[in-house]
């Protein structure tokens, strides 16, 4: 079962739901934790995992054989994300703008453009106290984030549960991570910007055609409108997690809920308990 | 005119609540939420919408099954995954168009995809430019390139002094787009270890475009020690710690009433960021 955590909103709880729920499931289940927030990956500074492998990802960048280019300018038009221009004599290439699609190197007549990577970051796996551990790290500097969250992805061992930790937002590097889970969380606070974010994460997860259900953190100041949301749209509040100075302090050390904490380790059982109801009713009916 | 842009590598520091009191501190400024998958600017701003445009952005491929003959040469060279049994899927679909370029058939188009809307907006600060990327779309980095373009045509229009905007978090693509030519970054942190690893990160981005950045230690009182540390990591970088806001629930009851903090009491928190605006001004050369 893939578990996916998300929100939208920024500085929720992701991360702190995600390294408790993977520590707390350990032992009866084999865990593998995927952050997937490559841009600014934090699970890390909580898990201190051993990094056993690291790999750096490229993406190919076209590079053309000058001597043999005829200037046809094939490439320059095939090309959609402008990352080629060909002029009379020179061909110019914008790395950075290339998504390595391959379409010049194929396309181009005179077969004078190979392909060579072009280093974007690196995946790192390791273990953490039983914790199977991967994450990604998008170079500083670096635009493109999916390329990264794709290999991190093809790490998944597809044996007992796996986790992922999702970037803030609802953009590519969201779909990305998201996509193929069997159930995405969504941590918010109870607060308007909470709440508005938290309706564009339903929108994308549901576009996803993926089941949600909500972590409300932080409860106790700000309102209730996450509460009347969640109720009108009938999604699950599955855990709410009180605004509370000694779990900021935890956070703030760089130590998880469930090992500052240890009587939070019951919650995320039976938050692991109900979302492993909701995917096998979920499996049970006619849709996957 | 002036660009300064609020950054903070990690998401939920306090960007926009400290943007929303910048709108009621500044004279003479346009604003911009270049937040445009998770815009919350307008929550405390709430904007009058001026002008409403689309956006449209990219390709999507798109495959007719009629005169396809399913050779099945589309799925071979897709690199993204995005065609399985003869369809497209439009989210994996990155719109290159190699499977158009090489469809022996002719039978894949690539259409235009409306990617989102952008808006000019009034409010009672002044002018606000936002926008909303469509749900699990491409692209934020052209839309919040545009959202910058039409700030700075109003400012320039109105001979504002200032463009103000809220940023995204991480470091990707729409954090490049949002900072790259502006000239002055102020990055909000928080003192977490997370807080300070992220700091890093966007502070290396600052670096790698060359726009110099200015750091705000947000909550700054729930771990003094991190503080420290993140004070002594800035004053080795040549970075200036600008203020220190202290924990507060009022951020969040202002937050809940709709309000910019600063508009909403008068205490420490307020006071602290009232004069963070003054340094930026300072360090914009005002």
């Amino acid at each position: 079962m893939i578990i996916s955590v998300a929100s939208g909103k920024g500085g929720t709880g992701k991360t702190l739901v995600a390294t408790s729920l993977a520590l707390s499931i350990k032992d009866r289940d084999k865990v593998q934790l995927l952050d997937c927030d490559v841009e600014e990956p934090n699970d890390h500074v909580f898990l201190k995992p051993t990094i056993t492998r690291s790999e750096a990802v490229y993406i190919p960048v076209p590079k053309v054989d000058e001597d043999k280019c005829t200037y046809c300018g094939k490439c320059a038009e095939v090309c959609a994300y402008n990352a080629i221009a060909v002029s009379p004599k020179h061909v110019l290439i914008f790395p950075e703008l290339c998504h390595g699609c391959g379409a010049c190197s194929y396309l181009c007549p005179e077969k004078v453009i190979s392909e060579v990577g072009r280093e974007i970051g690196v995946v790192e796996s390791g273990n953490s106290d039983g914790v199977e551990f991967v994450h990604g790290r998008l170079a500083i500097g670096e635009a493109m984030a999916p390329p990264i969250i794709r290999k991190v992805k093809e790490q998944a061992n597809g044996e007992g549960t796996v986790i992922i930790d999702v970037s803030p937002g609802t953009s590519c590097p969201v779909v990305e991570a998201v996509k193929d889970s069997d159930f995405c969380l969504l941590v918010t606070e109870p607060t308007p910007f909470g709440l508005n974010d938290l309706v564009l994460a339903v929108e994308t997860v549901r576009e996803l055609n993926i089941p949600c259900g909500v972590i409300l953190n932080r409860t106790g100041v700000g309102d209730r409108k996450v509460e009347e949301y969640c109720s009108k749209e009938n999604i699950p509040i599955l855990l709410t997690i009180p605004l509370d100075t000694e779990i900021a302090r935890l956070y703030s050390k760089g130590i998880t809920l469930v090992e500052g904490m240890p009587q939070w380790k019951e919650s995320f059982l039976r938050l692991f308990a109900k979302i492993r109801e909701i995917v096998n009713e979920r499996g049970s009916g006619t849709k996957r | 005119m002036k660009e300064v842009v609020v950054l903070s590598g990690k998401g939920g520091t306090g960007k926009t609540g400290i943007v929303g009191s910048f709108a009621a501190l500044a004279q003479s400024k346009v604003l911009a939420d270049c937040d445009v998958d998770a815009a919350d600017l307008p929550l405390l701003l709430k904007p009058t919408i001026r002008q409403k445009q689309e956006f449209w952005s990219g390709q999507v491929a798109v495959i007719d099954e009629e005169k396809c003959t399913q050779c099945g040469l589309c799925q071979d060279v897709c690199r993204f995954d995005a065609i399985n049994d003869f369809k497209v899927d439009p989210v994996s679909c990155e719109g290159c168009g190699f499977c158009y370029h090489i469809c022996p058939d002719e039978a894949i188009i690539m259409k235009e995809s409306l990617s989102g809307h952008w808006f000019i907006s009034d409010t009672k600060y002044g002018p606000l430019v936002h926008a909303r990327l469509g749900i699990a779309q491409e692209n934020s980095g052209k839309l919040v390139a545009l959202v910058r373009q039409q700030a700075k045509a109003i400012a320039e229009k109105q001979g504002l002094e200032y463009i103000i905007s809220d940023g995204p978090p991480g470091i990707g693509c729409p954090v490049i787009s949002s900072l790259s030519g502006a000239d002055l970054a102020l990055l909000v942190t928080e003192p977490t270890l997370s807080g300070i690893h992220d700091l890093e990160r966007v502070l290396g981005v600052c670096h790698h475009f060359g726009v110099t950045a200015l750091a705000c230690i947000n909550k700054y009182d729930i771990n003094q020690d991190n503080t420290h540390q993140i004070e002594n990591y800035c004053f080795n970088q040549g970075v200036e710690v600008t203020a220190k806001v202290p924990f507060d629930n009022v951020v969040t009851e202002a937050l809940v009433q709709g309000l910019p903090v600063v508009e909403y009491s008068q205490d420490k928190v307020s006071q602290e960021i009232e004069s963070l605006w003054q340094r930026i001004t300072h360090a914009l050369g005002a």
